[in-house]
Formats: structure tokens, C-alpha cells, sequence
């Protein structure tokens, strides 16, 4: 954990006194294989950031990195700071965390079918987080203070649902679930890893109105991983965008979606638009696949993707703008809008860059 | 189903509930309490009544076949075979108790730590529990009886400690399958860890796993006893063991073959039973299970 990591854009300008929480050149890695190249970004407090990419990109993996829940074999390197907590949560052992997680730091999992155990009652397992924080008083009182949980994420009849096992209850019943444990113990940070995506629509937008009032109510910030860019319009007020294991672009909603500068993020924007189509009536997409971990090319990671990309792209870009506002490319578009009616692009391949040994790791 | 119409989600939509009726009975679980009860019911009469003295020789009446005064006939010397079977369904009993506890309670721990511990360390207790797994429990056994003398004790702690390994193979797997599962990492999220994880997360979900083992392995502890005591090993004569009783009429084979039906139907009856209790009992308490048995 070199010091030298924590000079990035976190720095860019004086910390504010009300981040809860602070991630700097957070590194991830399996054996020699990066997975997470100097991630940093910052919560400030009830403030509700969305962080979007495709699949692949690294999202999930920041988010079990803050939570310090890496599987065996990755390691983190890096600054992960929680306000009211010292020091950096990357060293701290798993017994500090284990007393954070749940109280000062909860998440919220993508699949709802399994993140319950399927042995324990729903309201059992509400109360088991109040019971391991030592909030929840008695016995007797927990059970009580669970139920109200249930109620708070509307739950219809919380009376009947806490005595059901998962099994008997449906996805969104079981979201609502998560969602109450998560808040159980008011936690300063809620993370949500996907929550929505394994919902159907409907379910889906009363969810978000928990996760969000939840959030608001208890001044927690969030931070609210997906790949679905309606949602994070409706959610968020500010967006990383994730590519490669990098935060290839931060800014505030309107802005990224309006005018977005990395060519990454116009591409996502350019696809999440369904009324567009090119001269052959296709869907606008982004050329290309994402490349497997550890093999994503050196310097910019989007460059072998990306239209705009030339020899000055194999140089690693700086982070351009404040930290909260800027991108990390060299050709970054204006302030021009996303073209609603693009020109027809080349075939992605091949690719722009096809001589050997671009790749970071050759594994 | 009433319970169906009562839930719904947000949109006011039913959600379908599983039905909890119990469709099919759970034969596996009745046959086999029957079969365990029957055992159970023996050994417990044999302390208050037995039809006669299990140790009463009775030269005149050998070999005798079965008459209203010995349902079951009488041994080589005169014993009643039903007094001597009640007695030895205590010994059986007790030994399949003691060596499942032995083994259930020191190698489901070992089990779960091996599961839950990082990675060298569990490899290592892996090795080293494949090792003591590769020796035989009846040697281990055999062993103990030269150098503490043949017990039925003896018997049952060798029995036991031999079986540890198979009740820690079984836990480590189950635990290491658990704790990959997405409700630890949640559970984990939530700040649990330690011993209460394993607790509270690990050995519910692991309990149908070891009900199994605890089954089976009562069963060949109940023959490990029965061929220790054959091989003169475990429970020394004249205590009425099944195994014994086996090998004594085993002795006398070509005189009154009739005399190895009733030890052998006696712990063939047992073996079965614990062997479809264990079933029955695994699709009783998993709630994913319960009403689909």
C-alpha cells in the first residue's frame, strides 16, 4: 500500500468535511492480474451516486472492496476511508469490519433468490442484523423493531411475511427484505449492487422509491450500482461511468447524459436510446466486446473500441477536471449533444490496434 | 392454501406460495421410526422385564426350537434367545449413540473450520483428515482392543474416533458449498463472522448433510460393533451383544442353523431402520423440501 497512490484526483481539491466516504487509487488484483486500476471517488453525505458500465467493468468488485468481502486471492490496494472511522479500511482487520458492515456500511445484492438464507424466516433474519450490532435490545424487542423494518419498506402484510421462509415469498418481497436489513441499523453508506435487475418492471420502480427514501430518510449516501441508465437517471445525482476497471468518467446526471465527453459513455448513452437506428436500421452500439479481465490493452482501456482512438491513446489518459466532474480520455468530445442520428460506423475490426503486446498482462 | 390469497406484493397481485400441504406421506420417515422404535422399545423393556434371565443356563432345554415358553427358541446352552436379543438391542443402541456422538461432535467442528478456514490452512487440515479417513476404523478398533482389552466401550470410542473423519470430509464440504453461497456474503455484509456465522448460517444449512452421515454411519457402527464382538474384539461374552450372539450360533451353524436368524434380523432391522429415519428426517426439516417428500 505505497503512499504515493493517495495522490490522484481525490486531491484535486480540499477533502470536504462532509465525505463519508472516501475511495482513492483503489487496486485490485488477482495473482498478477489487475482487475481495478486507481478507482477513486468520493460520497458526500445523502448524496446518491449511481456507478454504471457494462458487465465486466469492475462495479460489483468496488463495491465488495469497500465492504471489505473480496473472495480469497484478490487483493486491494489503496485508500478506502469511512468518516468517523481511522485510518484506511483496506488494512483494517476483519473484525473492525465485520462491526461496520451492517451498521455504518450496508449493501444491498443483485439476486434476492439467494441472498436470504433459505433456513431462517424473513423476520428472523431482519432482526439478526439488529442482534449483531447489539441495537436491538431484547429478544421480544427485535422482533418488534423488525416488523416496523418491514412495514418501513411497505411491505404488505409484514405480520404474515416475516414468518415465511424465502422460499414462500416473491423477488420483490424478498428485495424488500434485503433492503430492510440493510437500513436496519441506519447505516451512513448504502451500497446497492443491481438491485432491480433481477425484478420485473413494475416491482421494479416501487423498489427504487424504497431504496431512494430509504437512503433520504436516514441521510445515508448512496451508491447505486447498475448497467440500466434510466435508473440511474431517476436515482442519482451524480454518475461514475466504469470501463475496464477504471472510472473512465464522473459527472452530475444531467451533464453526463446530455453531453457526455468520454467516447465510452456516448457510446452508452448513444445505445440506451431506442428510437435511434443507423442507415442499415441497427441499434446504435458499441463496437466490439469487452475484453476478458487482465487483458484490456494498455494505456486508455476503451482504445481498442473506440472511433476516436490514435497513437497518443496508448499512453495511460490523465484524469482531466475535478473529481466529481471529469473524464480520463485525450480526445474527449465537446459540449455537443449525442448525435439522436448517427453516421454509420466502421466494423469494429479490425481492430485499430492490432500489434502484439498492447495487452497489460498476457495470461 | 388459504395462505395464498393473503400475501400479495405491491401491485396487489398474488404471490403464488408454496404449498405447504403435505402431499405424500413421508414413508421413509415412518418406516424407518417404526423400525428404530421397535429397537429403541426393546432395549428400554429389557431393563424393567425380560421373559427370563438372559445369563439363566438351562442344560435340559438346548437348542430348543420356538414354543409359547421361548418365543425364539433358546442357544447352545439354554438361554432364551428373545431375553438375550432384548438385552443386546441396549448394547447396539448404545454403541451407535456414543460412536455417532464421538464422531458428530468432534468432526462436524473440525468439518466447518476446514470449510471456513483460508486457504493454506485448509488444505492443510484436509491433507492431514484425508490421512487419518485412509485408515481402516475396524483396524483403529482392533487396535484399541489389544491395548485396552475388549469392551464394548472400547469399541464404541473406536468406532467413533474412526468415523471423525468421515463427519469432518462431509462438514468441510458442505460448509465450503455454503460458504460460496450468496446469504453468507450477505450475512457477511451484514457484519457477521466467526463462530456466529458458522452458527447461525453454516451448520442449519449443513444439518440435513450430517443427518444423513449420522444415519449411515450409525448403521456400520452398528456392524462395526457386531464384527468387532464376532472377532471376539468388542463386547465380551456373556454380555449379549448382536454381534456375539451372531458369532456364537455362528459355532454352531450345522447343528441349529436357526440360531443366527434373530441377531442378524435384529441388526439388519436396525441398520434399515436408521438408514430411512435419516432420509425421512433430512426432507422433514428442510423447509425447501417439506410437503414435496
Amino acid at each position: 500500500m505505497a503512499d504515493q497512490t493517495v495522490v490522484t484526483r481525490a486531491d484535486d481539491t480540499a477533502a470536504a468535511s462532509d465525505d463519508r466516504l472516501v475511495v482513492d487509487g483503489l487496486d485490485v488484483r488477482v495473482g498478477l492480474v489487475g482487475l481495478l486500476h486507481d478507482v477513486g471517488f468520493r460520497l458526500g453525505a445523502g448524496e446518491r451516486v449511481g456507478l454504471i458500465g457494462e458487465s465486466g467493468s469492475g462495479k460489483s468488485l468496488t463495491a465488495l472492496a469497500i465492504m471489505g468481502l473480496l473472495p480469497d486471492g484478490l487483493v486491494a490496494s489503496g485508500h478506502v476511508g469511512l468518516a468517523g472511522t481511522d485510518g484506511n479500511l483496506l488494512d483494517a482487520a476483519d473484525v473492525r469490519m465485520a462491526d461496520l458492515r451492517g451498521r455504518r456500511m450496508s449493501m444491498v445484492f443483485q439476486e434476492p433468490m439467494t441472498a436470504l438464507n433459505p433456513l431462517m424466516k424473513a423476520g428472523d433474519q431482519v432482526a439478526e442484523v439488529l442482534a449483531i450490532h447489539g441495537l436491538g435490545g431484547s429478544g421480544r424487542d427485535r422482533d418488534r423493531r423488525a416488523l416496523e423494518l418491514l412495514d418501513a419498506v411497505r411491505m404488505h402484510e409484514p405480520e404474515l411475511v416475516r414468518r415465511r421462509y424465502p422460499h414462500q415469498l416473491s423477488g420483490g418481497q424478498r428485495q424488500r427484505v434485503m433492503l430492510a436489513i440493510a437500513l436496519a441499523n441506519e447505516p451512513d453508506v448504502l451500497i446497492c449492487d443491481e438491485p432491480t435487475t433481477a425484478l420485473d418492471v413494475t416491482v421494479q420502480a416501487q423498489m427504487l422509491d424504497l431504496v431512494v427514501e430509504g437512503a433520504r430518510d436516514r441521510d445515508a449516501s448512496l451508491l447505486f450500482i447498475t448497467h440500466d441508465l434510466a435508473v440511474v437517471a431517476t436515482v442519482c445525482d451524480r454518475v461514475l461511468v466504469m470501463y475496464g476497471g477504471r472510472i473512465v468518467e464522473a459527472g452530475p446526471v444531467q451533464q453526463l447524459f446530455t453531453a457526455p465527453r468520454h467516447p465510452y459513455t456516448r457510446g452508452l448513452v448513444a445505445s440506451s436510446d431506442l428510437d435511434a437506428v443507423d442507415a442499415a436500421g441497427r441499434l446504435p452500439t458499441i463496437p466490439g466486446v469487452v475484453p476478458a479481465a487482465g487483458t484490456f490493452p494498455a494505456g486508455c482501456v476503451f482504445r481498442t473500441r473506440c472511433e476516436r482512438a490514435t497513437e497518443a491513446c496508448a499512453e495511460p489518459p490523465p484524469w482531466t477536471g475535478q473529481y466529481d466532474d471529469g473524464h480520463a480520455c485525450i480526445h474527449p468530445y465537446g459540449d455537443e449533444p449525442v448525435a439522436r442520428d448517427p453516421e454509420p460506423r466502421p466494423d469494429p475490426r479490425p481492430d485499430p490496434h492490432p500489434e502484439p503486446g498492447v495487452s497489460e498482462v498476457t495470461s | 392454501m388459504s395462505a395464498a390469497g393473503d400475501v400479495v406484493d405491491a401491485t396487489g397481485a398474488p404471490v403464488v406460495v408454496a404449498d405447504e400441504s403435505i402431499g405424500d406421506v413421508n414413508w421413509s420417515l415412518w418406516i424407518g421410526a417404526a423400525l428404530v422404535g421397535l429397537v429403541a422399545a426393546m432395549a428400554l423393556v429389557s431393563f424393567l422385564w425380560t421373559p427370563y434371565d438372559p445369563y439363566f443356563v438351562d442344560v435340559t432345554n438346548r437348542f430348543g426350537g420356538p414354543s409359547p415358553t421361548n418365543l425364539f427358541g433358546t442357544d447352545q446352552f439354554g438361554r432364551d434367545v428373545l431375553s438375550r436379543l432384548m438385552v443386546g438391542a441396549r448394547t447396539t443402541l448404545f454403541v451407535g449413540v456414543v460412536s455417532v456422538g464421538v464422531a458428530g461432535v468432534v468432526g462436524t467442528p473440525l468439518g466447518i473450520l476446514m470449510g471456513m478456514a483460508p486457504g493454506w490452512l485448509h488444505r492443510v487440515l484436509l491433507r492431514g483428515n484425508d490421512l487419518l479417513l485412509a485408515f481402516p476404523a475396524l483396524l483403529l478398533a482392533i487396535m484399541f482392543a489389544a491395548v485396552f482389552g475388549p469392551s464394548t466401550t472400547t469399541a464404541m470410542v473406536a468406532i467413533g474416533i474412526g468415523t471423525i473423519p468421515v463427519f469432518a470430509r462431509i462438514a468441510r464440504s458442505g460448509t465450503v458449498q455454503v460458504m460460496s453461497s450468496e446469504y453468507v456474503l450477505a450475512a457477511r455484509s451484514a457484519g457477521r463472522r466467526g463462530v456466529r456465522l458458522a452458527v447461525r448460517h453454516v451448520v442449519p444449512n449443513i444439518a440435513s448433510l450430517l443427518l444423513v452421515q449420522a444415519s449411515v454411519s450409525f448403521a456400520i457402527a452398528i456392524l462395526a460393533e457386531a464384527a468387532l464382538s464376532f472377532l471376539q474384539f468388542g463386547t465380551p461374552a456373556p454380555i449379549p451383544s448382536w454381534g456375539l450372539m451372531l458369532f456364537q450360533a455362528q459355532s454352531v451353524l450345522a447343528v441349529n442353523p436357526g440360531l443366527t436368524v434373530w441377531p442378524g434380523v435384529g441388526i439388519a432391522v436396525a441398520v434399515l431402520g436408521f438408514n430411512l429415519l435419516g432420509d425421512g428426517l433430512r426432507d422433514r426439516f428442510d423447509p425447501r423440501l417439506a410437503g414435496h417428500s
